[in-house]
Formats: structure tokens, sequence, C-alpha cells
């Protein structure tokens, strides 16, 4: 498969959510900021210490950290239009 | 009926706050909700010849309860019964903001729509079929644009007219899927069967809560209906294995991605168009290229706060000085009207020095509050956070952490009081806890006078560069101090952090003149009660007991054996202290001179035997390894009370010592003149007043948000304890290497 964590995205690489393994108060913190499923995301880019990235989802840009980005599962963009 | 409660809802930054003081001007409070401290805005205006308050509710993203915040805009929606929510929609963002439209759907309440900002919308090649969104949604949608205050007049009358249909809640229904519908349904009809908290909400909402597990609606069943709320809480157990076994997820998480998608359907179906690709990069993600830039971040951001000290400290010079000329006249107006004795010197030395030293501080405390508003509302503190979170939690703390200390003086001039509330946004009690306690080490917008008065005395060629170093300082202590905490009788992992990086704005003129007064009337009012009376306190700690009659007596004589030699009418007028200051004889200069320094020396004696005289006194045992005598100690003493008393209780200090009203020397180079001070005590102060136990309205407030009185003594000792180990360090470091001496 192509799903990757979104940790693991690079800078201004695209992709679409597929999963957030996430569950209760973190599930639903991410879900009320919108990175559901289907959304896509692109990683605008790292903070000056790698940590936390910053994502354009849905016209505005939100944060996380690392570890909880490591929760979201991503399809990228490339290897979806293949 | 005519008053309306209306409800003002929305997304942080989706310019709530500009609409709302756009509708109510200058008719607004602003006090707390009832057991809570989350800021509760108010506001009236009029519209239709009615009278409508408006309330305005916390910026939440969804209605949850996963924070306090979002717990309160709930409640108020449930339990106040506003007739209409006003619901504030960020145009250019409007499939998150439609999300919590949608929660207030399902609530059923009244909405009237105000899509905001469709300028920047529309900037962005993003068009929006208002008229559309209306007849999909079924509620009332109204263009806006709040920053100029386009459209607030038609909003107000579409909500003052749906407001007097008094129409009935009617609760959106929207379809979750086969795994969830039919019980949702099932629920539904045990709810209404059983009148279940029917009254609080409506039914089928109930059930949705049961299955997105809400803590704060199942507490609430279980206390009207013990068996109805399990038996509601087992059928979402069922669904919840169910959905686990066959889709690994959530109900909650179903539930929200059904919401999101009645979201992108009804945006699809011809209410927004866009004339550009979604791929456009907007000025502010450029802007963001620079600003957040690895290298370049950091380095504009330490630029940015220099910027700010330097801005602060010089242009505030001016109005300072204005103030401290119209105190000195105010000063010498009263001398000649009150007569001498206690009275006057209450007016003069108590009230006017005391309170005026700190209210002359004003200009500067506005000039930096004028910074950070700009740096607010234009967008940059969030970015600050975001670069700053991987360093927080290296401490143990949170990003979010950044805004309460940044408002309790992370760049000088804050309060710890609204600092101390701003930790509500942090859900972990540990990594709140250890922010509550170390928040009282920033540099609040008390300490600023103690820091401008002896920068000013001892380092003013420095003056800017000083005051960043003091910053560093105090962050480094704060973290440090955090470290400490989150290691020892704080451990524990860390919270999320997920933040919303809001589009630059360029920020109104109205907002920020708004956010500064705000802040600078919090500081401006505590000087003109809490001080008031402190100081009037300490007037009287400082003159009573007075000397006795014995000693008085004495330096009387000391008096006429100077005079002796003058001729009888003259002996008066030099006992009296009203020898013209100029074209004096020699000899007579001689003799006013030596009068002086007998009255200096009385008023010396008199403060030492006066009640704060002997409590200084008393400390110079301990504190004579940080280099202060007993004249700071008195000051330190009066910090406790509130911050900028050092400064006020050292000017009465002073000035009490000094007794010629013509020698108007400041209290600035009458420091840097005593052979007492010197830049080593200067710093080992400053850095005292920087650490020391907060003032009383501290402790009181972070009592009540730790939960309890065992905190603020914990916080008062701790701070008193890091103060009193810092500046022993410093003065007896500096002292053996000979610095600064």
């Amino acid at each position: 498969m192509t799903d990757i964590p979104l940790r693991k995205m690079a800078s201004r690489q695209k992709g679409v959510i597929v999963r957030v393994d996430a569950q209760g108060e973190l599930g639903r913190r991410i879900r009320d900021m919108g990175l559901v499923p289907g959304t896509t995301v692109e990683v605008q880019g790292r903070a000056p210490l790698k940590d936390p990235v910053a994502v354009r989802i849905r016209d505005c840009t939100l944060t996380l950290r690392n570890n909880e980005a490591d929760q979201i599962l991503i399809q990228l963009e490339d290897k979806w239009n293949e | 009926m005519n008053e309306h409660l209306i409800a003002i809802a929305g997304n942080p930054n989706s310019g709530k706050t500009t609409l709302f003081n756009a509708l109510t001007g200058a008719r607004q409070r602003v006090a707390n909700y009832p057991g809570v401290t989350v800021e509760r805005k108010e506001g009236s205006c009029k519209a239709n010849g009615r009278e409508v308050r408006l309330v305005d509710l916390p910026g939440t993203y969804s209605l949850t309860a996963y924070s306090l915040e979002e717990l309160v805009a709930r409640n108020v929606l449930l339990t106040e019964n506003p007739r209409v929510v006003v619901n504030i929609v960020d145009a250019s963002n409007l499939e998150r903001n439609l999300y919590l439209t949608v929660q207030l759907f399902e609530l059923g309440i009244p909405v009237v729509i105000a899509l905001n900002m469709v300028d920047v919308a529309n900037g962005r090649g993003i068009e929006i079929d208002a008229a559309e969104l209306s007849r999909k949604l079924g509620a009332p949608v109204v263009e806006t644009v709040a920053r100029s205050g386009n459209g607030k007049d038609a909003l107000l009358a579409a909500a003052v007219e749906l407001a007097d249909k008094n129409a009935a809640w009617t609760p959106l229904r929207i379809s979750y899927g086969p795994d969830i519908d039919p019980v949702l349904d099932e629920m539904e009809r045990k709810i209404l069967a059983e009148r279940f908290l029917t009254g609080l909400h409506p039914a089928r909402w109930t059930a949705l809560k049961y299955l997105e597990s809400d803590e704060d609606v199942i507490k609430k069943g279980k206390e009207a209906n013990p068996d109805l709320s399990s038996g509601l809480e087992k059928m979402a157990d069922g669904v919840a294995a169910h959905l686990q076994k066959t889709f690994s997820a959530y109900p909650e998480a179903i539930i929200a991605d059904h919401r999101y998608g009645f979201v992108a359907a009804l945006l699809k179906s011809g209410v927004v168009k866009r004339k550009h690709g979604a791929d456009r990069i907007y000025l502010s993600d450029r802007i963001d290229r620079v600003l957040t830039h690895r290298f370049l971040g950091p380095v504009i951001m330490g630029f940015v706060l220099y910027a700010l000290y330097y801005f602060t400290f010089t242009y505030s010079e001016i109005p300072i000085g204005w103030l401290e000329d119209g105190f000195a006249a105010l000063s010498g107006l009263m001398e000649s009207w009150l007569p001498p004795g206690h009275l006057r010197s209450l007016v003069t030395k108590g009230i006017i020095d005391g309170v005026g030293g700190v209210l002359g501080f004003v200009p500067l405390i506005v000039f930096m509050f004028l910074g950070i508003a700009l740096l607010e509302d234009s967008g940059y503190l969030a970015r600050a956070a975001f670069m700053l979170d991987r360093v927080f939690r290296l401490f143990g703390l949170h990003g979010n952490s950044f805004m309460a200390y940044i408002v309790g003086g992370g760049i000088a001039g804050g309060c710890a009081v609204p600092a101390v509330m701003a930790t509500r946004t942090l859900r972990s009690s540990r990594e709140r806890l250890a922010t509550i306690l170390t928040v009282p080490f920033m540099n609040c917008g008390a300490k600023l006078p103690v820091y401008a008065l002896l920068v000013g005395a001892f380092f003013s060629e420095n003056e800017a560069r000083m005051m960043l170093l003091l910053t560093l300082i105090s962050w480094s202590m704060a973290f440090l101090a955090a470290k400490l905490l989150r290691s020892t009788i704080l451990k524990g992992p860390s919270t999320p952090f997920l933040l919303e990086l809001p589009p630059y704005r360029l920020p109104t003129l109205r907002g920020i003149l708004i956010h500064t007064w705000e802040r600078a009337w919090l500081y401006i009012r505590k000087a003109g009660t809490i001080l008031l009376a402190v100081s009037i306190l300490f007037w009287a700690l400082m003159n009573f007991p007075e000397l006795p009659e014995s000693e008085k007596a004495a330096f009387d004589a000391k008096r006429e054996a100077i005079v002796a030699h003058l001729p009888e009418d003259l002996r008066a007028v030099a006992l009296e202290g009203e020898l013209p200051g100029e074209n004096l004889p020699e000899e007579m200069t001689e003799v006013r001179g030596k009068l002086l320094a007998v009255d200096q020396a009385q008023a010396q004696a008199a403060l030492k035997g006066s009640v704060a005289g002997r409590m200084g006194t008393a400390l110079e045992y301990v504190t004579r390894f940080c280099g202060f005598d007993w004249r700071t100690n008195v000051a330190l003493v009066g910090g406790f009370a509130a911050k900028e008393m050092v400064v006020s209780v050292l000017g009465t200090a002073y000035s009490m010592g000094e007794v010629d009203p013509e020698e108007d020397a400041s209290l600035r180079e009458l420091l840097a003149k005593d052979s007492a001070w010197n830049p080593l005590v200067a710093l080992s102060l400053i850095l005292f007043t920087m650490l020391y136990v907060p003032c009383v309205v501290s402790v009181v407030c972070l009592a009540r948000e730790a939960g309890s009185w065992k905190w603020g003594l914990f916080s008062a000792v701790f701070g008193t304890s890091v103060a009193f180990i810092v500046a022993v360090l410093v003065y007896q470091g500096g002292q053996l290497l000979g610095i600064g001496v």
C-alpha cells in the first residue's frame, strides 16, 4: 500500500487522509479541526526544530506534533493518480 | 417582551469579536461565567426599537465539549435560552466553519448565519452564493465584513426578525449511516417516552451525545434517570462494539465524518464557486515561508521582540514625562492647600506619590500592550507558539503555554492574573499547573516600573538591551522551574498540540485600541483600587509609631543651635524651611544645608522607628546576603501587595529622607547617587523582584485556578525561595568577582 503516516510526508507533498487512528480526546480534537478521512492535506512546512508540522487543509492552516501526525494515515496524491 | 437575548457563536479567528465590537460599540462589559473563569462578553444595542442583549460565546470549533470553552458555549445555548444564535462563519474557510454550524442546527436553535470576510474570500477567488446557502440550510444568511462594519445592520435586522417569530426549536436530522441511524431512532423513542432531559435539549440530540460518549450529558442523565441512562449507555456500547469490529472505528468518528459529509454535499451543490484551483498559494503562505523559516524564523522573532522593546521604551518616555510633571504639580497644589501635618503628609507622600508613581508608568504599559495587540491581531503570536512548541515540550510544557506566558508578560508588560486564566486552553492538569506556577516569573506590567527605575538609574546606556536580557532571564527561570516541577511533583505525559494558524491579517485600528484599552484599564483599575488602599496602609506603617518626644526635642535642639547666631527675625524663617533657594548670602546657604541634613536625619530616624522600618531592619539579617538594606526590604514587603509598590514604597522611603521641596531630584537620580546602591545591588533587586512571591491578587487567582490553597501557598514559598537563591548567587558572585560594585 502507498499509505504513509502524515509524519513521513515531505514538505509540499499532498495527499488524502484515509484513516485517523487516534481515539478519545485526541481523536475528537483532530476531527473537530477538520482532519477527517477524505480530506486533502498538504504539508506546508515544519517548525524550525522540525516539529510541529504545519498542514493546509480546507483553506486553512493547522499545526500538529509529529507524534500526533503518526496517527493520521495518508494516501499520497501522486500514487493516487497512477 | 421587548428585550431579546442573542448569542454570537463561531470559530476562533472568524471575526466574531470584531463583529461584536462593531455591533455593540462602547455598550459592552466583560465578566466571567459563573463558576468558571472563561471570559464572558456581553453588550447591547438597539434594533427595530428593541433592546437587544448580545452574548459573545467563547470561540469554538465544535460543541463536543472537548474544552471548557466548548462546554461553556454549549451550556449558554442550553440553559440561557437565547432566542437566536448568530453564527459567524469565515467565508474564506467555509467548509471547516460550517462544522460548528451543523452542530448548532442539530441542536435546533434558530440560527442566523453571518457570512463574514466575504471580501477576503472574493480576493481568493472564492464566490459564495449566499441565497443558495440560505435556501439549502433553511436559515437567513447575511454577508458581512466585520472589519469595516459592512452588513452589520442587515445582520442585526435579520436576527431580530427571527427572534420576533419566537419559533420553536426544530433540530436538523442528519443521517449517520446504516449502523447508527436505527439505534439513534430507537434511543430517541425511549428518551421521548420517558421525557428524559427533554426540558434541557432535544431527544435526538441527547441520544447523539450518548453515542458520542459525552461525559457532561451522561453525567446529567445519570442524575435524572439512572435506569434509562445506563440503558442508553448499553445501546451506545453495542454500536461501538459493532463498529469496532466492522470498521475499526468509533461512533463519534463516524458521526463526525457524516457531519463533514453533510457540509461537503451542501457546498458541492452550487453554493461555492472557485475561480482558481485549490493549489493557489496565498499571500499568507508566502509570508509564512519567510516568517517560520527554519533559520530566518527565529532570527526574525528575536528581532520582532527587540523592536517591540525599542518602540515601547523610546516612545513612552515623552508621555511619562508629562505624567510625572502632572503629579508633581498636583502634589505642589496640595501642599499649598493643606496645612502641614498628618493629612498633608498622607495626601502628598502617601496617596499622590504612591499611586502617582505607578500611574506614571501607564504610557509604558499602554505602548507595550499596543505592540502585543498588534502581534496578536495580525496572527504572528500563533506562529510564535508554533515555532516554540518543541522547545516548550522540552521543559514539560505545551506550545499553548506560550500564550499564557505572553499574556503574563513574556514580552514584558502583562499580568499574571489573566495569564493564569489563559492556561485554561491546556487540557492536562499537570501541564496546566506547571504553567500556572511558572507564569508569575514572567515580567508582568507591575514589575516594569521597578525595572524601568533601576535600569534607568544604573544601566541607562543599554536600556533596551537590558530589558531584552531580563526577558530572556525570566523565560529561562520559568523554563527551568517548569522542568523541575514536571520531573518531580508534576510528572506525566504531554497533551496534543493542535492549533490553527490564522491567515495574516492587517489588524484594525479599532481592534487594537480596544485590546490595548482593556488591558491598560485592568492595570489602571488595579493601581486605583488595591494600590490606593495599600499606599495608605503603607503610609501608616511608615509613619507610626512616631519618634518619641525626647528624640524630637533633641533634633529641635540641634536646629536651634544651628540658627542661634542668626538675627532674631531670620531664625523663624530658617526653621520653617522657607529660605529662598537663590541669591542667598553664603552664610545662609550653609545654614540651610545644615538644617536640611538634620531634617533628613530625623526623617530617617522616624522611618527606621516605624513599624515598616522595624520589619525591614529585622529582615536585614537575611537579605544582606542579597545586598538589600532595610529600605529595600520595606519596599519588597510592600511588593507582595502589588509589585508596583516596590517603586512607590522606595519613593516614599526616599522622599521622606529628602525634605527640601525645591530639590526636585527624581528617585532615579537619587538612587544612582546613593552610596548604598550600585549596579550589582540593582541587578540583585531586579532579579529578586522578578522571581519572588506573586502579588496577592495573583496568589488568590492562582489558588482558585489550581483548585486548592495548597498551590497558592506553594507558589509563594517556591517563588520566594528561588528569588532568594538567585539574588544571593548574583550578589555574592558579583562581589567575589568585583563586578559592578
